[in-house]
């Protein structure tokens, strides 16, 4: 039986594709045979960030109507043997995505994987619950800035209440904090939340933290998550969120700024 | 940081602050509202209407209240009567 992750947020645009492509890629490099999909349906990405888009031929949305099976849709990486695709569709219905039908494919791929990673769209609407409806354990990607902490929030009540644990009194999702774009200058200026205010507000089992990085956009640029880059503080930092939810206890990184004498300090921007 | 930051710095600082602050109040407000009952307006609209039949009040005159505490949950009913002799229909 394979764990259902959920990667969800709330909030738009706080790096969800980009820690589903890391955490998937991560996992599959571990040697578990690893299935991501994307279920932004009409505003298909993942295919972009794992740089497979000219490889989609079938999509979830086509598999759930069976118009294709499960090997037709599913992509293989070409970086990794063991990670696979599963594209959203472009349609423009919103609810092509039933709840049988994501059950049923869910319970298709539970015979063959390890893990299967869903890539939530943004918000609370019809998409969003389905991804995080047959979730096992939940991964709530979060900015340290107000909007997305409140939206985080949000999203545990949902997770905690509309979900298949919930309603059959089953054990509760496990629910993660991941916070992303964290710059440790700002935190240390006092500009931006720190790891621990978000923590007193969200109390959440950490993850991992992420530093804001230009790795990220190179990255997905290239359509290489950005994990690969191992040379990266970001690609490490997923690598280290990987081990995390692994069981490996791994300390947390990227959380200071590297400290610089005082000449540089007062003559470099 | 250059050399003007360097002194501006101390200006900024406690934004993040703020913002912890505001989230504090926010989310516990947030979370206050999730735990309340879906059917609480229906039934506020509903005592009203009852009320109405018999005593001549304002709309607003009646408030449900719903709080949770550690062991018990307690749903206040608040009625604010008008003035008598005003009150017979």
């Amino acid at each position: 039986m394979a764990r259902i992750i959920v990667i969800t947020s709330g909030k738009g645009g706080v790096g969800k594709t980009t820690t589903a492509a890391a955490l998937a890629m991560g996992l599959a490099q571990r040697g578990k045979r690893t299935v991501v999909i994307d279920f932004d349906v009409g505003l298909r990405n993942l295919d972009l960030i794992m740089g497979c888009e000219r490889r989609v031929v079938y999509d979830f949305v086509n598999v759930i109507n069976q118009e294709a099976n499960l090997n037709q849709a599913l992509i293989r990486d070409k970086r990794c043997d063991h990670l696979y695709v599963l594209p959203a569709s472009q349609t423009r219905d919103k609810d092509a995505l039933t709840k049988e039908g994501v059950g049923r494919i869910l319970e298709e791929l539970s015979q063959i994987y390890d893990f299967i990673v869903c890539d939530s769209p943004a918000g609370i609407e019809h998409g969003a619950t389905m991804a995080m409806y047959f979730a096992d354990d939940a991964v709530v990607v979060t900015n340290p800035e107000v909007s997305s902490v409140r939206d985080s929030d949000r999203m545990l009540g949902i997770l905690s209440s509309k979900s298949r644990r919930a309603e059959t009194n089953d054990e509760p999702i496990r629910e993660f904090l991941l916070l992303t774009r964290y710059d440790p200058a700002r935190v240390e200026s006092g500009e931006m939340l720190s790891v621990e205010d978000v923590q007193e507000i969200l109390s959440l089992n950490l993850l991992g933290i992420i530093p804001e990085s230009k790795a990220v956009l190179t990255a997905s640029n290239s359509g290489s998550p950005v994990i690969l880059d191992r040379e990266s503080d970001a690609g490490q930092a997923y690598g280290d969120m990987v081990a995390r939810y692994l069981g490996e206890e791994v300390p947390h990184r990227f959380l200071h700024t590297e400290k610089k004498g005082f000449l540089s300090r007062l003559f470099r921007g | 940081m250059g050399l003007l930051d360097y002194f501006r710095s101390t200006q900024s600082k406690g934004s993040a602050n703020v913002a912890k602050e505001r989230l504090q109040i926010l989310v516990a407000h947030d979370r206050a509202a999730r735990s309340r009952p879906s059917y609480l307006p229906q039934l506020q609209r509903e005592i009203l209407a009852v009320i109405r039949k018999y005593v001549d009040v304002d709309m607003d005159a009646v408030t449900v209240n719903y709080e949770q505490e550690e062991s018990h949950e307690v749903l206040e009913l608040n009625i604010i009567l008008p003035d008598a002799g005003r009150h017979e229909l």
